[in-house]
């Protein structure tokens, strides 16, 4: 057991103003591995997510206290390049989140935002992105129509075609297919087993079914705390705490 | 119970019906009216520039053209201002884009006559003393200023008719970045764009039907608007000959001489009025579309 780590959250702490959301939370995530993040409504997986991109500073009185070392970087020290973090850490989200601009634009968008290319090497870049996220074979003859006209599993895969072409290192998945039919969201599950090849993911779920399908460690979140955390197989099998194993099977949630 | 309800949904039907018959009341009022005029100079009316009620010859350009280029000069000033106010309170910590916003609000509330006055006294010597030279210093712009200077014209009308409409386009435009759904802002900012390039590629991307809705709004008061207009246009019946120059509007032309007008002349301005309220109904109409289409779409991406 010798992992790369890439992401170590240390003695995270964050408010909502005066309210405390969450509590000294520590947190490794291995390198080219799936971490899933479960727990019940509220209890702050999403809210830990959303640090590792600094996404949350968005909103004012949002205040994140601790570290999170991504490369033993801390990301958290105001010297980071906050639109260079946000290459390196792509984000996917509860819903699809389509720009109102063509499906070409929406993958080119961020090859134009951080890369200086030519025409011909973002249509190249493009097409291998759509390729990565199992969606080419489905617009490669419309790619000039809007992406807001796609199915909602499409504009999902779409958005991970648009995260993963700025060649991101960690992908970040906040609940990813909990707004996608059923069907739609076991085609987005075997490309993240495809995507964990080539990134580290993170992934919060409410979906248990799919945290054991995927995920290689989870981590068990409950009122703002890291209850547990290990290797999948053992959490939903043998979990350690009994607030883990009253969760997983079912009994609150 | 029952006998009622039976009046309260007649009295409610009839004032609804109320609107629909007074519109086209007007539109048949205006029409009947102007029959004389059309008939004796047809569509050349819309395009004869002599207005001369001692002969009994009356053309439509000026006051047409006029208008339209004060709307165009009021639009080209207030788009950019009301855009950026509008995203300034939007974006700006809440103490400040409070009463801010309140603040652009308020300019609704000036009667327009105020505005007419604030024109003629403060803004047309202000114009007349410091952006006349400045502009005239610029190599051959007296074409396009024309020969006048005394600090009224086309220029002047538009500036203050975009102070007018800046509060109705910077509301709708507040509205439509603020109803951007906050997940897509994440995104865009998740991509890695700057606040500006969030702004510009997928906030105003999304919300630019509602922005095209804003600003037919505000066109469509700029179009009508008469008092402010009155006072600092010039209100000569001629062609535009440059930014500076006298002119005038439909409005204008109609509150200036409704009153003493008799026979063919007030024919022909109940034809200007017909030209006027269909020009901004026609805008009203396109207003309402485009926001309606924002509103659908809205529906549609819950």
């Amino acid at each position: 057991m010798n992992k790369n780590i890439k992401i170590a959250a240390r003695h995270l702490n964050f408010y909502y103003g005066e309210h405390q959301a969450l509590f000294d939370n520590n947190l490794d995530i291995p390198e080219h591995e799936i971490t899933a993040v479960i727990g019940p409504s509220g209890c702050g997986k999403s809210t830990h997510l959303r640090i590792y991109n600094r996404i949350f500073e968005l909103y004012r009185n949002h205040r994140a206290e601790g570290e999170v070392l991504l490369d033993g970087q801390n990301i958290l020290s105001p010297e980071v390049d906050l639109l260079q973090l946000r290459r390196r850490v792509g984000m996917i989200f509860q819903k699809p989140t389509p720009f109102p601009m063509s499906i070409f634009d929406n993958v080119a968008y961020p090859l134009r935002l951080h890369y200086k290319l030519s025409h011909s090497e973002i249509e190249d870049k493009v097409e291998e992105a759509l390729r990565g996220a199992c969606i080419w074979d489905e617009v490669k003859d419309k790619l000039r129509q809007s992406g807001m006209a796609l199915s909602g599993g499409q504009q999902q895969r779409l958005c991970i075609a648009r995260a993963i072409a700025a060649e991101p290192e960690v992908l970040l998945m906040d609940e990813p297919t909990s707004a996608i039919d059923p069907v739609a969201t076991l085609k987005i599950e075997e490309l993240v087993l495809e995507l964990k090849k080539r990134f580290t993911i993170v992934i919060v779920t409410h979906n248990m079914q799919q945290a054991s399908r995927i995920s290689d460690q989870t981590a068990f979140f409950y009122k703002g705390r890291i209850i547990e955390v290990g290797a999948t197989d053992q959490i939903f099998t043998n979990p350690r705490n009994k607030k883990t194993e009253e969760y997983i099977t079912g009994r609150f949630g | 119970m029952q006998q009622t309800d039976r009046c309260f949904r007649f009295a409610c039907l009839a004032c609804a019906a109320l609107a629909g018959w007074l519109m086209l009341g007007v539109f048949v009022q205006l029409g009947a009216h102007s029959a004389a005029a059309w008939q004796r100079f047809g569509l050349g009316f819309l395009c004869s520039a002599e207005w001369d009620p001692a002969q009994g010859i009356f053309g439509a350009a000026p006051a047409i053209v006029g208008t339209l280029l004060t709307t165009l000069l009021a639009l080209l000033f207030a788009i950019p201002l009301s855009f950026v106010a509008a995203l300034f309170v939007t974006e700006a910590p809440d103490c400040l884009a409070r009463p801010l916003s309140q603040a652009i609000d308020l300019l609704a509330a000036i009667p327009s006559v105020i505005y007419g006055m604030w024109g003629l006294f403060v803004l047309a010597p202000i114009m007349q003393d410091h952006v006349q030279p400045l502009l005239a210093a610029i190599p051959g712009s007296t074409r396009l200023l024309g020969e006048d200077d005394n600090g009224f014209g086309f220029l002047t009308a538009g500036l203050i008719l975009s102070l007018m409409i800046l509060p109705y386009m910077s509301a709708v435009m507040r509205d439509v970045f603020r109803m951007t759904p906050p997940m897509l802002r994440e995104a865009a900012y998740g991509a890695g764009c700057t606040r500006w390039e969030a702004t510009k590629d997928v906030v105003m991307r999304y919300g630019i039907r509602g922005i095209l809705g804003g600003i037919f709004i505000g066109m469509g008061r700029a179009l009508g608007e008469t008092m402010a207009v009155l006072f600092v246009i010039g209100n000569m019946m001629q062609l535009p000959e440059g930014l500076f120059s006298g002119g005038t509007t439909i409005a204008a032309t109609l509150a200036n001489n409704f009153a003493e007008s008799q026979g063919l002349e007030q024919s022909a301005l109940f034809a200007l009025g017909l030209i006027l309220l269909l020009m901004s109904f026609g805008i009203q109409v396109a207003a309402q579309y485009y926001l309606h289409l924002t509103g659908a779409k809205r529906g549609e991406a819950r």
